[in-house]
């Protein structure tokens, strides 16, 4: 459970993190969202005392993170890949860690097989790919078998087999019981794991919502449907919750609030013969990006528009 | 959208089993960090080096020495040398050596970004800096008591038979070793303060080196009855007071050499400390 209050950071005159509220639940991926220098990594870095805040307070399972007695056992922590002396070996690196909190050098050796570093543990860690040092990372942050796993941005620089482990291993932990928050800028890849979403820009909270609502809110999961008879099929498809538009003299009609599989079968019901029936849904990316255009913090010279755009 | 439930259990586990008991202590983070220093390469290479330096210097003077003397052409400089002081020639080499590993120690952790992982397991941050200046200091003193007492036996069988001769039985012997080894150890601790301080490799070493010998140089050209006052308390004096043989009215006693160098010290921790707390990581 993280909670924040008021959350700010201000850094001279840019204010990198401003007045965030929000709660992260155990028990579900939260996906922590917004577009680079939104001020993900400067939250995460207050949540495990790296960086003071400047008003406002941010605590771990009911207190400020530095107050625990074992702090490795309350989060876990990813920040920026390699914190790490290059010159140290994984083993080493993972040892020095564990001896702060007494934990047992069979555990360095459990979260070493469960990140699959067995066969470079060894091997200094300067020499490792950005993958292998992403899971040196991850080894680190299960050490302590936390309760909170908190990882920015862990799906940068892995392989496709890389990130399929890491979306297995969140919802794992999630299934634990645990608390686990994940930062991205990749709304593609937060959709496949996360079921809550923190979405920040430029510092500010623009949304603590879930996936699904999130779609909602962004107009999606309209179905469009044609037909001869539009009038009565509008009659036909009415209802609480089912919001119909559709210009006058055409055929067809815009439908939420139903699926496209409803409407076809009491379309069917009626006898009312349909020439097309599509859902069209908005992607998460575009609903992604229609809520942080105005907080993008480096636009491009070139506006892309385009919407399924995923690394 | 939820993939959670791909797993059997379908609701969070709200009880998982005991949690072993885990806790950060003073002990074990000082274990931690005499792990982490000995499990990199450029520790072992540079106490060897400071090691090689006491020793090798040591000797290296005292043959220069005797063989001087045996051609009958002692240079007027050398007509004061004693083995104590000939088998401490290395000392300013080791000082170097030293200090910049215990920059190294704290600074390099700022360079590589280790210092995060560092301060996320011991996030009252304190407890680091004491711990890596109790771990290097303690490793420094050992290193450099093994090279004086080592030297000095040897370079006292070189220059026996000469003026500079002298043993261990010798008044103030035992203790000017001992001084030395305490200087060396206090060096590395001033420098695992000064990188905490600067978080800068090149700034902690630039600073040490200027500290200990480049301010003496520069005192020299202040008016003289300055001079007399300040340079007995420069950091290279009292230490220098810790193992000279004999001293004089501008020279410190070993106890106040001691005394005043153990307070810089002190502050060059001070220094670390108040910015390890304040400022971000």
């Amino acid at each position: 459970m993280i909670e924040a209050q008021q959350l700010t950071k201000r850094y001279g005159e840019k204010t990198a993190v401003d007045r965030l509220d929000f709660v992260v639940k155990p028990g579900t991926v939260t996906g922590f969202l917004g577009p680079n220098g939104a001020g993900k990594s400067t939250t995460m870095r207050m949540i495990v005392g790296l960086d003071a805040p400047t008003a406002g307070t941010v605590t771990v399972n009911g207190r400020p993170y530095a107050e625990h007695a074992a702090p490795l056992q309350e989060v876990g922590a990813l920040l920026e890949a390699k914190s790490i002396h290059p010159g140290r070996s994984a083993f080493d690196h993972l040892m020095a860690q564990a001896y702060t909190h007494g934990i047992p050098r069979r555990r360095v050796d459990e979260v070493i097989d469960m990140t699959g570093l067995q066969s470079v543990a060894k091997k200094r860690a300067g020499a490792f790919s950005l993958g292998m040092g992403q899971r040196l990372g991850i080894a680190a942050a299960l050490l302590g078998d936390p309760a909170t796993v908190m990882l920015d941005e862990p799906v940068n620089g892995l392989d496709p087999e890389g990130v399929l482990w890491i979306r297995n291993l969140l919802t794992g932990l999630a299934a634990d019981g645990r608390t686990v928050f994940v930062s991205s800028h990749l709304m593609s890849e937060m959709a496949l794991v996360a079921d809550h979403l923190i979405v920040v820009g430029r510092g500010r909270l623009l949304a603590d919502t879930t996936v699904r609502d999130l779609v909602r809110t962004a107009g999606g999961d309209t179905v469009t449907v044609a037909s001869e008879q539009p009038a009565r099929l509008r009659e036909v498809l009415a209802g609480p919750g089912v919001e119909i538009t559709g210009e006058v003299g055409s055929e067809e009609l815009h439908v939420t609030g139903l699926t496209a599989r409803a409407i076809g079968i009491r379309a069917a019901e009626h006898r009312i013969p349909l020439f097309e029936l599509s859902a069209r849904t908005v992607s998460l990316e575009q609903a992604f990006m229609d809520l942080t255009r105005d907080a993008v913090e480096y636009h491009g010279t070139t506006t892309v528009e385009t919407p399924g755009r995923a690394a | 959208m939820s993939t959670a439930t791909a797993t059997d259990s379908a609701a969070p586990a709200a009880v998982r089993p005991a949690r072993p008991p885990y806790k950060v202590t003073g002990r074990r983070v000082l274990r931690s960090e005499w792990a982490k220093l000995w499990s990199l390469r450029s520790t072992w290479i540079t106490l060897g080096l400071g090691l090689l330096f006491l020793i090798a210097f040591g000797l290296i003077s005292a043959a220069h020495y005797k063989s001087s003397y045996d051609g009958g052409h002692l240079r007027p400089d050398d007509a004061n040398s004693t083995a104590l002081g000939l088998s401490l020639f290395g000392t300013n080499f080791a000082q170097l050596a030293l200090g910049v590993l215990g920059v190294l120690v704290t600074a390099g952790e700022y360079s590589t970004g280790m210092i995060r992982s560092t301060l996320a397991a011991v996030p009252r941050r304190l407890p680091v800096l004491w711990s890596k200046a109790a771990v290097f200091g303690a490793v420094a003193l050992g290193v450099s008591l093994v090279g004086v007492f080592v030297a000095f036996p040897i370079v006292s069988g070189i220059v026996s038979g000469t003026p500079a001769a002298l043993s261990f039985s010798h008044a103030g012997v035992v203790r000017s070793l001992l001084g030395a080894g305490l200087y060396l150890g206090l060096v590395g601790v001033i420098g695992t303060a000064l990188g905490a301080l600067l978080r800068s490799v090149a700034g902690g070493i630039s600073v040490l080196v200027a500290s200990l010998m480049l301010v003496p140089g520069l005192i020299s050209l202040l008016p003289t009855s300055w001079q007399d006052d300040i340079s007995p308390y420069l950091p290279s004096s009292a230490g220098e007071a810790m193992f000279s043989l004999t001293h004089d009215a501008t020279t410190l006693s070993p106890g106040a050499g001691l005394l005043v160098f153990l307070g810089w010290t002190a502050l060059a921790l001070a220094g670390a400390a108040y910015r390890l707390v304040r400022t971000d990581a």
